[in-house]
């Protein structure tokens, strides 16, 4: 009896580990698709490291350890760091990569140094680091699954609110302004939309980590699809079931920590779209090209890819 | 006690330099974010060589670490020539994966032994000088003061010996090629010498700080000079400061001696960012005050010569309607007319503007430009 | 012609500066209605800069611009836009419908969808720019001419009275060049205003009626007769043109 009850107990915190999972992955997955589209892909790097002084201070100003609070922490630090890069590439010859990495490199140092100071008051320890370095997927409750979920809701519905002015902004910036959409209170808002994919994610996977989670399930769902609509869908379900996989394989034996896990099979999801999706994929693509080589195929009807269907 | 600080100064200055040197050429390649890959993606590398010697200081780590980081440069390069996948994703895909590789080797099979994976993140600079090395029991110094030493000098020689390539496959690889230079060749050296550099600082500094010491002091040393040489000699010398000051700061407050150098490196270049002369923003500020003067009176006067001697001429030129046709403010107008008017750039005729010698010397001028 | 009193575009004394860097010095442009206007002048002119300023995309130091008496911002709807092909990534998982229907997001305004009638209008710019088979391809799989030809169709769905194109005819090739001239001449026919940047002196003549020449200030403007004139260009290109008129 004592041991059904056991089980019971592992199987429900196992539910609940792998339900919070896939929320994150789905979120950040989905978010995800618009920094890749953008060639911002490393942005997400940056705001996940430059978060870490804004924990920090949050913690220091308030001495709450409270979730919410050092998200907000995380949240306005992250924008902070994204805002003096745009400052330095706008205002200065540095480019956007040194600019970058200046920003998560010494904002992690600051967030460090404001670590060892709260450490020697004896109010933390080594593994709050830890967790923000890797994740704590395995501790996740139930109330941080409700936490995602709903912030992660919001996001996720903003973008279908704003879907068509999005995706404009995204293709052709020049021709939003044109047509009198604020192309800068739509970057602001997709800024937003990232950073908060971000901190919501680096409870799962960690600072380290969280550029994985943005770009993997997006990189991997552009193979299957031509469509903005079908790849961020894609995207979502591919962040799912990394997550739900990374933590189910994490649980099944000892000392697998469950962030990297995640991270290993979002990126063989994508090892895979690379190789075998249709359409784009390498071996699709080495097959066609054997075929117009025993020339079964005339060269024109084989240079084109079938036509997809639909817009959206 | 004071052997300890300068042990540690030394090794915080070394590491700086070396560090910066090749920093200078990634941060004028546009390449900073692979220095960031490979310090997170030469973990698997470190790990897998550490089961193979027992031991974190063997010069085998290095080498075994500086081939993961070159393999990882090649990898994100074969992922882009797929056109599948740009380059920044490319970086944002590898890394990640490779160093979870090296994560669940460690918390797999290394978890008893004496292979940290926050020291490898974080390092700690204070412990570095425990490390001696010795010879026959006779004390030479902290052993990590030679490893950076030893790439410190492989740095200065490489840069020195390919000093012209290195300069012509930065700013112009395709004539490089064409002349022979073999820009490849240059970028796999110096790919190599990024990742021996970066496992050498991961003791001190740790994967993500060494980010801060390759490209802070070339980033701020960008904003200053010109000159790639000089770009060279303040790099370090600005590395060196950073390592100092961040020294002394983490000793006084006792806090993480890495963080604090992270911390004095984003404090001096937001300093030189905000104040340095020509480059810096309240410099482009002052100059913006100083030259909308200037630009409003060759602004002036540019109007007044293109409509010299048209029929429109009068109508353009009458002061009371100047304000008009630029869509000045009246007030701002008004202004700008008697500063040019002190400058003898044009002259009053009544109520209308005349362009002098000087004013069509000076609108002829900036039209050409 | 149309008597020359209203003006599609209205220029005057404008001046833009990148940072301390002016790249337009005092610019004016009078554009009368149903012409089609060609902006001419060297590499670093200006002329997307001038194209930008007129659609209100960069801030200008000084001048303004006047779009049938009033300002960009009261006539968006009554002007399309086709910016450089090079501008955009070609990758973006989007096909070719989808652009077109682009077009209509002005019309549409904030957070609306596209629906059928939007649809129906970009099918039938698809048919004018003869890409209708395309529709569904996805825009990387075209050439570089089909591409030209959806950033067209993107325009004619704006249906607006006045076009701003920047470099319609760049890496295109000799069918497609045929083809938008085509359009462009049925636009003018129309009654249409339509400013085009444009790099090839050869066909000036032959494709356009106005010419505006352009290096940084303004040579010289107006009906290609007059303006087109080997001394405006000397001027225009600093002598460095080896270029021969037709005849």
């Amino acid at each position: 009896m004592e041991i059904i009850n056991i089980l019971n107990h592992f199987d429900y915190t196992l539910m609940i580990v792998a339900i919070g999972a896939a929320l994150l992955g789905a979120v950040s997955g989905s978010l995800g698709t618009y920094a890749v589209l953008r060639r911002q892909s490393l942005l997400g790097d940056a705001i996940s490291h430059a978060a870490l002084p804004g924990i920090a201070i949050a913690f220091l100003l308030t001495g709450s350890k409270t979730p919410l609070i050092l998200v907000l922490g995380a949240a306005i630090a992250g924008w902070l760091g994204t805002l003096l890069i745009m400052s330095i590439v706008r205002m200065t010859r540095i480019k956007y990569d040194s600019a970058l990495g200046i920003v998560l490199s010494t904002f992690f140092g600051f967030g460090l140094v404001l670590h060892t100071l709260i450490q020697r008051t004896g109010n933390a320890n080594q593994a709050g680091l830890d967790t923000f370095l890797f994740g704590q997927a395995a501790t996740m409750l139930k109330r941080d699954i409700l936490t995602i979920g709903i912030l992660g809701g919001i996001a996720i519905i903003i973008t279908f609110i704003f879907w068509k002015e999005l995706k404009l902004l995204v293709f052709d910036e020049g021709f939003a302004a044109s047509l009198g959409f604020s192309t800068r209170a739509l970057d602001i808002l997709l800024t937003s939309l990232l950073v908060i994919a971000i901190v919501l994610g680096l409870q799962a996977v960690g600072a380290v980590l969280m550029s994985a989670m943005l770009v993997a399930p997006a990189v991997a769902a552009r193979q299957w699809t031509d469509r903005l609509s079908l790849m961020m869908f894609l995207a979502a379900c591919f962040g799912a079931l990394a997550g739900v996989s990374g933590t189910i394989i994490s649980s099944s034996a000892s000392r697998i920590p469950t962030g990297p896990t995640i991270v290993l099979c979002a990126t063989v999801i994508v090892g895979f779209s690379i190789l075998f999706a249709a359409n784009r994929g390498l071996l699709w693509d080495w097959t066609r090209q054997q075929r117009n080589r025993r020339g079964l195929k005339t060269a024109a009807g084989g240079l084109f890819k079938e036509p997809q269907q639909g817009g959206d | 006690m004071l052997q300890g600080h300068l042990d540690i100064q030394l090794i915080a200055i070394v590491t700086a330099v070396a560090c910066s040197l090749p920093g200078v050429f990634l941060v004028l390649r546009r390449m900073t974010l692979m220095s960031d890959a490979i310090s997170h993606a030469i973990l698997p590398g470190i790990v897998l060589a550490f089961f193979l010697t027992e031991s974190l200081s063997s010069p085998l780590l290095i080498l075994a670490a500086a081939g993961t980081g070159v393999l990882t440069v090649v990898f994100v390069e074969l992922l882009q020539r797929t056109k599948l996948i740009k380059e920044d994703a490319a970086i944002g895909l590898t890394f990640p994966a490779l160093f979870s590789i090296g994560v669940i080797l460690i918390s797999r099979f290394a978890g008893n032994v004496h292979l940290d994976i926050d020291a490898v993140l974080l390092g700690e600079l204070a412990y570095a000088p425990l490390n001696r090395l010795k010879i026959a029991d006779y004390d030479l110094g902290p052993a990590s003061l030679y490893v950076m030493g030893v790439m410190l000098v492989l740095n200065l020689t490489f840069i020195l010996l390919f000093y012209k390539e290195l300069k012509l496959a930065t700013f112009d690889a395709s004539l490089a090629a064409t002349l022979g230079f073999a820009p490849a060749l240059i970028h796999y050296g110096l790919m190599t010498l990024v990742s021996m550099t970066t496992v050498g600082a991961f003791d001190a500094v740790g994967s993500i700080l060494v980010v801060a010491l390759i490209a802070g002091p070339p980033a701020t040393a960008y904003l200053m000079t010109d000159s790639l040489t000089r770009m060279l000699i303040l790099s370090a010398i600005i590395g060196s400061v950073n390592a100092v000051a961040g020294y002394w700061v983490a000793y006084l407050f006792d806090v993480s001696i890495a963080g604090a150098i992270a911390t004095m490196t984003l404090l001096i270049f937001v300093l030189v960012f905000l104040v340095v002369p020509n480059r810096g923003v309240i410099a482009i500020a002052r100059r913006h005050a100083r030259q909308k003067w200037e630009f409003a009176q060759t602004m002036l006067v540019i109007h007044l010569l293109n409509h010299e001697g048209l029929p429109e001429a009068e109508a353009e030129s009458e002061i009371a309607h100047l304000h008009e046709h630029l869509r000045w403010d009246p007030a701002f107008a008004n202004q700008v007319v008697r500063y040019a008017l002190n400058n003898q750039c044009v002259s009053q005729d009544e109520t209308l503007l005349i362009l002098t010698d000087r004013g069509r010397a000076i609108a002829q001028q900036a039209l050409v430009q | 012609m149309q008597p020359l009193e209203t003006k599609a575009i209205e220029v005057t004394d404008l001046t833009v500066a990148y940072q301390d860097k002016p790249v337009l010095w005092d610019i004016d442009l009078d554009v009368p209605p149903g012409v089609l206007l060609s902006i001419v002048g060297p590499n670093g002119a200006g002329k997307t800069t001038l194209i930008k300023a007129i659609l209100g995309l960069v801030r200008p130091a000084a001048g303004n611009v006047l779009i049938y008496d009033k300002p960009y911002e009261a006539q968006r709807r009554i002007v399309g836009y086709v910016p450089q092909r090079g501008t955009v990534d070609w990758d973006f998982p989007t096909n070719v419908l989808d652009v077109v229907m682009m077009g209509r997001y002005g019309a549409l305004g904030w957070i609306r969808r596209p629906g059928k009638q939007e649809r129906e209008l970009a099918m039938h710019a698809l048919e004018k720019v003869g890409l209708e088979e395309y529709r569904a391809r996805q825009i990387s799989q075209l050439s570089g001419g089909q591409q030209q030809r959806v950033f067209l169709a993107r325009a004619l769905v704006q249906d607006a009275t006045i076009y701003l194109m920047d470099e319609p005819f760049q890496g295109v090739d000799a069918t497609t060049e045929r083809a938008i001239v085509t359009l462009l001449q049925e636009l003018r026919a129309n009654g249409k205003t339509v400013v085009v940047v444009h790099h090839d002196l050869q066909t000036v003549e032959d494709y356009f009626d106005w010419v505006m020449l352009l290096n940084i200030r303004r040579v010289a403007s107006g009906p290609v007769a007059e303006t087109f004139t080997p001394d405006n260009l000397r001027e225009t290109y600093g002598g460095r043109v080896a270029f021969i008129k037709n005849q």
